[in-house]
């Protein structure tokens, strides 16, 4: 019998529930996409769809992949991601100007969007070797933290102040996932609220003008300010229902910029309103959910830590690109994941997807 | 393992932890939006709106200036520009390359169009050049496809077919200042190449020229592109006004007068009309319409023949023996007999001082007196009525007024007086003055429009009000405070004047069978002379330099049984009134009766002085002296006053 064979059964052990929400968020933004373009399918959506599906396609074959070879694995992924980091930064500085991708061709690959994926499966394969009694003394401290401290700097001289947070943010969510004691959550938690004005010296300076103008839209109404302004205007004309499919002004017109990759929250919030904007955060709280749940039924380190770490990575991804959108955070180019236009992040979201699946299959067992 | 499960309840604690911060934030998102969407809906939705629809203004076509046919003064010409919208042109200054290969672009003209693409949103069209032909225009059209950004305009541009005759009446029109904007706040005064009235009939009319501009609501895109029109509220052009002068007399007088610096007036003695207001030489309100080159302006500002000033109505003259007139009726209507005679001996004692006539009349009565502008006459009867009745009669005569007229300033001038004298200088009135101010010189000042009104009062009997506007009511005028046969005693003077036997314009008679003329002559001193200076002889004027030369005045009415038309004109240093302004009025009421002889006589004037400034020109060529070779109008008679000797 067909259904009895090793692979259909294993098919449809999938949480189809998860992968047809999935379906349904990448699918809303290509209905989105679609209209950006002004009721087009190109230049979008077309080709939004077609990547999709090839990513879907092969977050199926990911979901496949054993936990144990994650495992074994996490680390020579960290170093190849890490060394195209490398080496992405000396041919920009080679070249000149500000590097992020790696041009293979048929596909321009950025490295630091895999480093997103990689900091997690590292950081899990460190706790879960690492002695229970060495979560709290320097020696089971610092080297995760250089783990997480030399990729993000390396990003940070890109320019990519937003990916830069994303690894930080997803690696220190492993961390304190780990067990790190409080203590030392807290304590520097607190050091680096003190140490903020320094860090935003550091930061470029067109990094400074968004953050001083994030915290003052109205002060650059014709510059930067006029990225969150005029989203906040896409948003609050909306209104409940918003001014229904292909009717939105803000888009439709060229006043939000950047319309269709990271503000496309706020042509879809223009077109669907409250009401889409709701569901659709719904679909993705669902999706953070079910990610945590698998982390919490897992019965290893790894598989815990890599399912919580990568769901907090979605959650991070979700969470900035909105804020800055509403004018909550400052703008960082940070997409919406499945939504926004664009490969890098549907792949690396998809990947995500995809690994996190496979610890869903594997959460019961045990992985030596 | 108890340290798995141990760490297997961290782990959960904490991850629960985090799904809590999850949800926390999933809340916080939600609720932001709810309030951007809900709350703050009705003010999204206003910005979102004034974002996506602009109101474009349409300028209303400026009403048109015609004068009492009808013909055309001021109207509206269609003019093509070239604007660059900054935020579709991408590279600006290879932009203005290509437009400046069709229509050259002068150093100033990019720094003041890179100021304005500093200053405003790169989507507002900023205006390159204006006024840039027909031609010009067709070949940037046909670079509309390959250029982005280019969007050449039509318009309408004031016109003013007469160029410079109506300058000073007319005005011009000019851009709308910062001020005139931030009182008014209408945003008409912003729409690039919009014109107000600024001086003459444009600016004191401007309410009703004007008229309200039209709008289109158009839908338009972040970069200022029109994505299609919503609707358009049509323009209400301004309305036409008509004046009552004529515009062939006009153009005919400013012909006359040439290079010249003159004023003159002509009124219709019946209604009031102005029919000329000339005021020579003028700027062309045509260059005005557009940007004034700076070296123009310049060059106006320093012209010792003033063509900024309108002089009709702004020049203030000493009105001479043209005021005599008016000293001869003040004797009338104060008992005088006209028969009354003096013995003109060529001088005048008072006091220990003596006066001075500009000739031995012999035994003058008043219509005699009034021909020959005998001076001790006028200063006896003078002395006889006292000042102060030639000032108030003077006034009765309109000297000293303003009138009615939609002109933006006009100035009084001064009738002294005993009052007067007070007020300004805290003196009492003397003798001397009496004598100086009854012949018209002296603290006497008054403008060519008041002298016209003067003469158009006295020659009707009537209280004529000048008037401009043709299409205002006209009313009937009161007559005169004077009875008729006083009246006639001095315009038979003035007739005597033009046509009696040594009448002091006797060259200057109508060349017409069945029109006479009267007037009056009057020379304004520019200079005093002194005692010296009258003992040497007195220096002849073409002998000084123009600005020291006399103003040569004259008023005359026609036709003289039954007067029609009163006119006034001054030339300005034009030497005496008899050889300057006499001819000038004589030619200008010609036209008014026979058009054709005029036109003729204009001609030949014309081919006169074009033959002595070729004389003059060969003349300067071969380092003559200038002397000799510009002898110009012949001395006549002088009618200079005295100063005490």
């Amino acid at each position: 019998m067909l259904l009895n064979a090793r692979w259909p059964q294993r098919i449809l052990a999938l949480p189809w529930g998860i992968i047809l929400l999935i379906v349904a968020i990448g699918g809303f933004g290509l209905v989105v996409l679609y209209s950006a373009a002004g009721g087009s399918m190109r230049p979008w959506a077309s080709a939004q769809g077609t990547r999709f599906a090839v990513l879907l396609l092969a977050m199926l074959m990911l979901s496949q992949v054993d936990a144990r070879l994650w495992l074994r694995f996490a680390y020579p992924i960290y170093a190849i991601v890490l060394a195209a980091l490398v080496g992405v930064e000396a041919l920009g500085a080679i070249s000149g100007g500000s590097q992020r991708w790696l041009d293979l061709g048929f596909i321009r690959l950025q490295p630091s969007e895999f480093m997103k994926l990689a900091i997690i499966l590292a950081l899990a394969r460190f706790y879960h070797y690492l002695p229970r009694g060495y979560v709290g003394r320097l020696a089971g401290m610092w080297p995760p933290l250089a783990m997480i401290a030399v990729p993000a700097a390396l990003v940070m001289l890109q320019p990519d102040l937003g990916t830069a947070l994303m690894i930080v943010a997803g690696g220190l969510s492993v961390m304190f996932l780990g067990g790190l004691p409080l203590r030392w959550i807290f304590g520097p938690g607190a050091a680096l609220v003190a140490a903020l004005p320094v860090v935003f010296n550091l930061l470029h300076d067109y990094q400074k003008r968004r953050v001083l103008i994030f915290l003052d839209p109205e002060s650059d109404p014709l510059g930067s300010g006029y990225h969150i302004t005029q989203s906040k205007i896409a948003i609050g004309s909306g209104g409940l229902t918003g001014k229904g499919f292909l009717q939105g002004t803000q888009s439709h017109l060229e006043y939000l910029p950047e319309q269709h990759t990271d503000f496309v929250f706020a042509t879809m919030a223009e077109e669907w309103g409250l009401v889409g904007g709701a569901l659709l955060l719904l679909a993705f709280g669902i999706v953070l959910n079910w990610g945590l749940r698998v982390a919490m039924r897992a019965e290893t380190m790894f598989v815990r830590l890599v399912a919580g770490g990568l769901s907090m990575t979605l959650f991070f991804y979700v969470l900035i690109n909105v804020a800055m959108v509403m004018g909550l955070a400052p703008v960082v180019g940070i997409p919406l994941p499945l939504v926004s236009w664009g490969g890098s992040a549907m792949m690396t979201v998809l990947i995500l997807m995809g690994i996190l699946l496979g610890m869903n299959r594997q959460k019961r067992e045990p992985l030596e | 393992m108890a340290g798995d499960a141990e760490a297997k309840r961290t782990f959960t604690r904490r991850a629960l932890f985090l799904g809590g911060v999850q949800v926390a934030a999933g809340v916080l998102l939600t609720g932001r939006m709810a309030w951007l969407a809900l709350a703050e809906n009705e003010k999204y939705a206003l910005a979102s709106e004034a974002n996506r629809v602009d109101l474009r203004l349409i300028p209303p076509r400026r009403g048109w200036i015609v004068d009492a046919a009808g013909l055309p003064l001021a109207e509206n010409r269609p003019a093509y520009g070239v604007e660059l919208i900054p935020a579709l042109a991408g590279d600006i200054e290879a932009a203005l390359a290509t437009i400046g290969a069709i229509v050259p672009l002068a150093a100033e003209d990019r720094a003041r169009i890179n100021t304005d693409i500093a200053a405003r949103p790169k989507s507002v069209p900023v205006s390159v050049a204006t006024d840039i032909g027909w031609e010009a225009y067709a070949a940037l059209n046909l670079r509309l496809a390959d250029m982005a950004g280019l969007q050449p305009v039509r318009s309408f541009v004031r016109s003013y077919p007469q160029g410079s005759a109506f300058g000073h009446v007319l005005g011009y029109v000019g851009p709308p200042t910062a001020e005139q904007f931030r009182e008014s706040r209408d945003a008409l005064l912003l729409f690039p190449g919009f014109r107000i009235g600024k001086d003459g009939v444009e600016k004191a009319l401007e309410p009703v020229l004007r008229g309200e501009a039209g709008a289109r609501r158009v839908e338009v895109n972040a970069r200022g592109r029109i994505i299609r029109d919503l609707d358009t509220r049509p323009d209400t052009p301004g309305k036409a006004v008509r004046l009552t002068l004529d515009r062939g007399l006009q153009a005919h007088a400013a012909a006359r007068v040439g290079d010249g610096s003159a004023s003159i007036v002509v009124i219709d003695c019946q209604t009031g009309d102005i029919k000329c207001l000339l005021s020579n030489p003028a700027f062309d309100p045509n260059v005005f319409s557009n940007r004034i080159p700076s070296a123009l302006w310049k060059a106006l500002q320093a012209s010792d023949h003033k063509p900024l000033l309108n002089k009709s109505l702004q020049g203030l003259y000493v009105p001479g023996s043209t005021y005599k007139p008016v000293t001869a009726l003040a004797a009338l209507g104060a008992g005088v007999p006209p028969s009354d005679s003096v013995v003109c001996n060529g001088r005048y004692r008072m006091g220990s001082n003596t006066w001075h006539c500009h000739g031995r009349h012999g035994v003058v009565d008043m219509r005699r007196a009034i021909a020959k502008s005998c001076n001790v006459y006028f200063y006896t009867m003078a002395r006889r009525i006292g000042n102060d009745a030639v000032a108030a009669m003077a006034r009765t005569m309109g000297l000293g007024q303003r009138f009615e007229l939609p002109m933006p300033s006009q100035r009084r001038g001064t009738i002294p007086d005993e009052a007067w004298k007070l007020q300004r200088f805290g003196k009492p009135w003397t003798a001397a003055e009496t004598l100086n101010s009854c012949i018209g010189q002296g603290d006497v000042q008054v403008n060519p429009l008041q002298l016209a009104v003067m003469t158009a009062r006295l020659a009707s009997g009537m209280m004529v009000l000048p008037r401009l506007l043709a299409d205002a009511p006209a009313v009937a005028f009161e007559p005169l405070p004077l009875p008729a046969d006083q009246l006639a005693v001095v315009r038979q003077g003035m007739f005597d004047v033009v046509n009696g036997p040594g009448g002091t314009a006797r060259a200057s008679r109508l060349r017409l069978a069945d029109v006479a003329m009267g007037g009056k002559t009057g020379t304004a001193q520019v200079r005093r002379i002194t005692a010296a200076e009258r003992r040497r002889g007195v220096i002849r004027n073409e002998a000084l330099p123009w600005k020291l030369r006399d103003h040569a005045l004259f008023i005359g009415f026609a036709p003289a049984d039954a007067p029609r038309y009163a006119i006034s004109v001054v030339a300005e240093h034009g030497g005496s009134g008899a050889g300057a302004a006499a001819p000038l009025a004589r030619d200008v009421l010609t036209f008014l009766f026979d058009r054709e002889r005029a036109e003729k006589d204009l001609a030949a004037t014309i081919t006169e002085r074009e033959r002595k400034a070729r004389a003059a020109a060969r003349a300067a060529e071969a380092a003559a002296a200038a002397a000799a070779a510009t002898s110009a109008a012949p001395d006549d008679d002088e009618d200079r006053a005295g100063g005490p000797g």
